[in-house]
């Protein structure tokens, strides 16, 4: 599989009165044509730094991107623009609540100059009914639906461009379990009807809920105080995940019917602040595997099984986690 | 359990809460014994939070309340503001979901605890803010002298849950709302909440009433559970029997479209459509997105009966 987005050694910072937010630091990433890559990590980990980025709303201080084999410059970016969109967590704040869902899921074609008017709104209504909403929904306005029909209308209004990749800003957050797993089947089933007409559709799925990474994802990234820390297919990581910090991440999943690994595994505090990211390894302050080194030298990410990297001067092994 | 009072910490009973012609809470009814949690469940507008607000006379107006509210026996269903304000913060108290909205933003979060103390037990300013800090201490919040003196804005989203829970404690209340006190966490901060309210349950012996709408984060406290849909309660049981036999179609929903990080599955179950307009239903409110109504369904309503010992169900089915 070629590469349909590429990261190279990507920073990006935020001067502040208070000194430099390091966000994202050194982050280097592929995602593949047609693959659902999740990007995991708590509030203030950089995700939703990195997605912006990838989504072109959000200038990297330094490092390099590039779209299908072409850098992203400026450009770079107005090809690329059409072809990379993106869905937000919160449906009532995405969508303009003056404008119809037939204008709301055309305007970035309007945007774009796709077709002409006749032509958008034949797109827009054959967009409706592929996210799951009824025809009548085109003339009404964002209030008159529920939280998980909103995210419908978002997803709608990403598809509209035809795009390769669809950046996901934590997209089920704001909705119930149960209206969930209606968005989740949505998105699966979006991607499984673009392999079937020839083109492809990747995404990039941000979110801190690993249970539904797990089901969506086929890689993993997972990102601490700016920093990727592990990157593994979808089971590697599940199965035996290298970094203590993802399997305290794993280890803090609640799960019916069985009781959360003891409070000893969970790990304790919160993350550093961004402004003063720790020397070292910036996970040493939490982790409970931390030794001298740990405090002094910054961890590479390195192989520790097929296409599975992690930075950690300890890393588990099989049985471990 | 170390219970402090022998009658049963909270009985409600045919609680219901109207606005207009609209009940959102319909004669609802479950206890909850000193010591143990009571997780309610439900998606949102089914009236989880309607119910809790009633306990602390919240229900904003035009709300009415009706039926009955007992605490350790006593009726708080018209009683006057005078007396819920003497009650609110000392015998019942209740955290949020996004503590920025309950904390007052311009106060130090120290003097926020201790301004409990001092309206509800007459303690001195000093003597508070020191008792203050001890809370601060005692839900896990590192150097609590120095945050004490912080306001709101300048902790992190978990470190104010944590605030929160601390200021509910002040008063030493003997029952504890909790309504969706985790939702806008991280997972491993949502643990350590988690783990801190079981720890201090353990310590006082107050009653919990956990509001969520995720069964697995309810899974981790409760001790028994009552599922709601569309302002009814339709299953109660021990946490323990429902979680291995649900028996409302709801319930059973609720669990089969929670993504389980061993089980993986190739789709998703779903519970189809969204919670109903409630002026328009006649019969079983689920009926419309149940996958087995049959017609009858729709010309009753079932009522809550014994399915089976301590377990009660709202099913003509099951």
């Amino acid at each position: 599989m070629s590469a349909l987005v590429e990261l190279q050694d990507v920073s990006v910072h935020f001067p502040t009165q208070s000194g430099v937010v390091r966000a994202v630091q050194h982050v280097s990433l592929e995602i593949a044509e047609g693959e659902t890559l999740a990007l995991v990590g708590e509030s203030g980990s950089g995700k939703s730094t990195l997605g912006f980025t990838m989504a072109g709303l959000q200038k990297p201080s330094s490092g390099q991107l590039a779209f299908d084999g072409r850098a992203l410059d400026e450009a770079g970016w107005k090809a690329a623009r059409r072809q990379i969109q993106i869905v937000f967590q919160d449906p009532f704040g995405a969508l303009d609540p003056r404008m119809p869902v037939s204008d709301i899921v055309a305007e970035p074609l309007l945007i774009q100059r796709i077709g002409d008017a006749a032509q958008r709104r034949a797109r827009a209504a054959e967009l409706v009914a592929q996210v799951g909403l009824p025809r009548d929904a085109l003339n009404r306005y964002p209030h008159e639906f529920s939280g998980g029909q909103r995210q419908r209308i978002a997803i709608a209004r990403a598809l509209a461009p035809s795009p390769r990749l669809i950046v996901a800003d934590e997209p089920l957050s704001a909705l119930d379990v149960s209206i969930q797993s209606q968005v989740l089947n949505l998105m699966q089933d979006l991607q499984e009807a673009a392999a079937a007409r020839g083109e492809s559709l990747a995404y990039l799925f941000i979110s801190h809920d690993l249970a539904v990474v797990n089901h969506l994802a086929s890689r993993v990234a997972v990102l601490y105080l700016g920093r990727l820390v592990e990157v593994a297919p979808r089971a590697d990581l599940f199965a035996g995940p290298a970094h203590p910090y993802t399997a305290a991440l794993l280890a803090a999943v609640p799960r019916i019917g069985r009781s959360r690994a003891l409070p000893a595994q969970a790990i304790s505090g919160e993350m550093p602040s961004p402004l003063h990211p720790p020397p070292g390894c910036v996970f040493h302050t939490r982790c409970p595997r931390a030794e001298a080194r740990c405090r002094t030298e910054v961890p590479a990410l390195a192989a520790v099984g097929e296409g599975h990297l992690a930075a950690c001067h300890f890393p588990l092994t099989g049985g471990e986690a | 359990m170390a219970g402090r009072v022998s009658a049963p910490s909270l009985e409600v009973s045919d609680l219901v809460v109207r606005f207009g012609q609209r009940a959102v809470v319909d004669r609802v009814a479950y206890r909850i014994e000193p010591g143990r949690t009571l997780g309610v469940v439900g998606e949102s507008g089914c009236g989880k939070s309607m119910t809790a607000l009633s306990l602390l006379g919240l229900v904003p107006a035009p709300g009415e309340v009706a039926g009955s509210i007992r605490l350790g026996g006593e009726e708080l269903i018209g009683q006057s503001r005078a007396a819920w304000r003497g009650m609110r913060g000392r015998r019942v108290a209740m955290i949020f979901q996004e503590p920025m909205t309950a904390l007052n933003p311009v106060m130090r979060v120290g003097t926020q605890i201790a301004e409990i103390m001092v309206l509800h037990k007459g303690a001195s300013w000093e003597a508070a803010e020191a008792e203050a800090v001890r809370l601060l201490e005692a839900v896990g919040i590192a150097s609590p002298r120095d945050r004490a003196r912080n306001y709101p804005h300048q902790m992190s989203g978990g470190m104010r849950q944590r605030a929160m829970i601390a200021m509910a404690l002040a008063g030493e209340p003997g029952l504890l709302v909790a309504d969706e006190p985790t939702t806008a966490l991280d997972v491993t901060i949502q643990a350590q909440i988690l783990d801190l309210m079981r720890e201090l349950q353990a310590r006082t012996g107050m009653a919990i009433q956990f509001i969520s709408h995720n069964l697995a984060v309810v899974s981790e406290l409760a001790h028994d559970i009552v599922v709601m849909y569309a302002g009814r309660v339709v299953e109660r049981a021990p946490a323990a029997t429902l979680f291995a036999h649900p028996r409302h179609p709801y319930t059973q929903g609720l669990i089969a479209t929670l993504p389980d990080p061993e089980r993986r599955v190739a789709r998703l179950p779903v519970i189809r459509g969204g919670v109903p307009n409630l002026d328009h239903v006649t019969g079983c409110r689920f009926a419309d997105r149940c996958p087995i109504a049959e017609p009858s369904c729709r010309s009753a309503e079932p009522e809550l009966h014994v399915a089976a010992e301590g377990h009660d169900v709202a099913c003509f089915k099951s």
